[in-house]
Parts: structure tokens; C-alpha cells; sequence
């Protein structure tokens, strides 16, 4: 694809991914001088920055790219599901959700015959 | 740049934070980013451009959105537009973590600098573990932790390109699942304000809701719309409890 040769996909990926991303933490900084830590925007701007990630975090769920595009949708959300009681009943330790998510998923796509 | 922290007690916490690399987050991130090589790999993006990616843009989730964006054939300003809604966090994290480990002398350069280095992982580590760094080395901790992520990253990413499209495809699938569920795990376990975990579970929801409805603009309406409802919710929570409380 002659979409990734040369210089311009340099400059696509600088302007498009680290001007856009380093933008925010350059204002994260300045922000951080003048916001306090207990005012209630502060408080709106945590709230709205955790949804977009959630958001991101159930698209890559729901509509997920390469080997798991081709996977049932039951066995996603059931290992999620699985992590996620995992997860509450193990004192909320992100290594124990996180394990049993995998190893449910790993089951159920070679049960799936992948 | 860091001549004057590289010296006596500043360099043993710089050491300390590069230690961290050695931590269950590190691990997961590095292990997170293996499945992003076999992504970008699948995709057929060169591998010099998937490590200019890791080092430039840092963040996962951009990362993400901006190989979906470049396969999706989106152009510059449409990929601008869907990296930059996603990264809007970084500025309250940046913010937070700023106002943690910022001592009056440390100059703004330094930060603007550093603040390159903060996507979840490293800012989930560095707000657990700022609290027992003497506030003056703060920053030198953050240093170490977030410098050596990085570049130890964009090597592994290097080291593993050629080899990540040959994974069985149920490694590859698992590698690929690790990112949302780390990602869902850590966020929740990290949360210092009641208004996240709220928003989280709005967030959830209401992603595929606009994804459904106006697909174009999903991450930035399920981001604000669904955002300020959690805040709205979590405010009115708050409240009504400290009103019940008041009265008592």
C-alpha cells in the first residue's frame, strides 16, 4: 500500500498522533498550575475523560479488529463478565480480573476451534 | 537536560522509578503492546512506523484510533479530530499528576517535557506510588518510571514485529482482549474520586449507544454527553448524602 511509504507517513502520524495527543498534556500541565485538585470542573473534566475511555475500552469489546472480529460476541462479553466477578470477589486486583478475562476468552476460542 | 538530577539522591530515584518497569502494570502494558505489534503487524503498517507510533504518540488507546483511523482511509484532519477527542483525558491526568509531583522550583519546561510520558499506565503507577517519594524527587521518579516505559517499549515493539504475525491465532486474539480489560481493571482500581467509576459504567454504555446513533462522532458524544450525565448523577449523589448526613 503506497499509503505507508515514504516521508508522509511520518508526518500523518506526528501531526495526526503526537501533535494531537501532546496537545492535552501541554494543557494537562498549565492546567495543573492553575485547577484545583477539589473544584467541581475539575471534577466535570475527570468525569467526561473516563467516559471517552470507556467508550473506546467498549468498541474495542463490541467491534474488535483481526483474529477476534470472527469470534461470538457471547464469548467477549462473557469473559468480561467472568473478569469482572473475578475481579470483585478477588479485592479488586486488576491481575486477578484481568487473568481470568484472558484464560475464559483462551477457552472459549479454542473450544470455538480457533 | 537532566544534568543536575543525575547526581547523589536524585539519581537513586530515577533508578527507583526505572525499576518499575519490573511491575505488574509495566508487565501488562508491555505484554498490551505485543498485541498492538500483532495489530499494526496484521494491518501491514512497516515496523519503523510502528515504533516512530509507540515513541510519538505514547498512548495505547490513541495508538489504537489512529491505526483504525489510517486504515479506515480517514484523512489527516479526520484522524486529528478522532486522536485528539480521545486524548482529551490526558489533560485532566496530566493536570492531577502534575499537581502531585510539582515542587515551586520546578520549572515548566520540565514538565511540558515530561508530560509525553503519561498515558494510564505510567499515571496509574506514578499517583499510587508518589505519595512515599520525598515531594523534591517526585518529578526525577516520574522521570525514571516514564523514560524507561517508553523507550523499553518501542524496542520490544521492535524486537517482537517480525514474530507476532506467526502467533497462534488465540494468542493473537488474547493479546488483543488484554488492552480493554486492562484498561477497564486498572481504571476502576485506580479511581480516586467517586465520579469515576460512575462515569465508567456510563461510558460503557453509552459508546455503542452513539455508535449506533451517529457513528461518526460516537467517542466525543459518549465522552461529553455520557460524561456529564455521570457527573451529574455523582453531584446529585453527593448531595443527597450530604444532606442525609447533615440533618443526622
Amino acid at each position: 500500500m503506497t499509503v505507508f511509504e515514504g516521508w508522509w507517513p511520518y508526518v500523518f502520524i506526528a501531526i495526526a498522533g503526537w501533535l494531537a495527543t501532546d496537545l492535552w498534556r501541554w494543557l494537562g500541565v498549565l492546567a495543573g498550575n492553575r485547577l484545583r485538585e477539589d473544584s467541581e470542573v475539575l471534577n466535570w473534566v475527570r468525569a467526561v475523560a473516563t467516559a471517552l475511555v470507556a467508550a473506546v475500552i467498549a468498541k474495542l469489546i463490541l467491534y474488535p479488529t483481526g483474529v477476534l472480529e470472527h469470534s461470538p460476541l457471547w464469548l467477549r462479553l462473557g469473559s468480561i463478565a467472568a473478569g469482572a466477578l473475578a475481579f470483585f470477589a478477588g479485592r479488586q486486583k486488576p491481575a486477578i480480573g484481568i487473568t481470568t478475562a484472558i484464560a475464559v476468552l483462551a477457552i472459549g476460542l479454542w473450544a470455538q476451534g480457533f | 537536560m537532566d544534568d543536575g538530577q543525575t547526581t547523589g539522591s536524585g539519581r537513586t530515584w530515577f533508578v527507583a522509578g526505572m525499576r518499575g518497569i519490573f511491575s505488574l502494570p509495566a508487565m501488562m502494558l508491555m505484554l498490551s503492546f505485543v498485541g498492538f505489534c500483532a495489530f499494526t503487524a496484521q494491518a501491514g503498517i512497516p515496523v519503523e512506523q510502528v515504533v516512530f507510533m509507540v515513541g510519538a504518540v505514547w498512548a495505547l488507546p490513541a495508538n489504537v484510533i489512529l491505526v483504525s483511523s489510517i486504515l479506515g482511509g480517514a484523512n489527516l484532519l479526520a484522524a486529528f479530530i478522532a486522536v485528539t477527542l480521545s486524548s482529551i483525558r490526558l489533560m485532566p491526568m496530566v493536570a492531577a499528576l502534575v499537581a502531585e509531583i510539582r515542587t515551586e522550583k520546578t520549572p515548566t519546561w520540565l514538565l511540558l517535557f515530561l508530560s509525553h510520558f503519561v498515558a494510564i499506565t505510567a499515571w496509574v503507577f506514578a499517583m499510587e506510588r508518589v505519595h512515599a517519594v520525598p515531594r523534591e524527587h517526585r518529578v526525577t521518579f516520574f522521570a525514571g518510571f516514564g523514560i524507561t516505559l517508553v523507550v523499553v517499549n518501542m524496542v520490544l515493539v521492535a524486537a517482537v514485529y517480525r514474530y507476532v504475525s506467526e502467533f497462534p491465532p488465540i494468542v493473537a486474539g488474547c493479546l488483543f482482549f488484554l488492552t480493554p480489560v486492562y484498561f477497564l481493571g486498572s481504571i476502576w482500581s485506580s479511581a480516586r474520586h467517586p465520579v469515576i467509576y460512575v462515569a465508567l459504567v456510563i461510558g460503557l454504555v453509552a459508546g455503542p449507544f452513539f455508535y449506533w446513533l451517529a457513528p461518526q462522532f460516537d467517542i466525543l458524544l459518549a465522552g461529553v454527553g455520557g460524561g456529564t450525565l455521570a457527573w451529574l448523577v455523582e453531584r446529585q449523589w453527593r448531595k443527597h448524602g450530604r444532606s442525609v448526613h447533615d440533618s443526622v
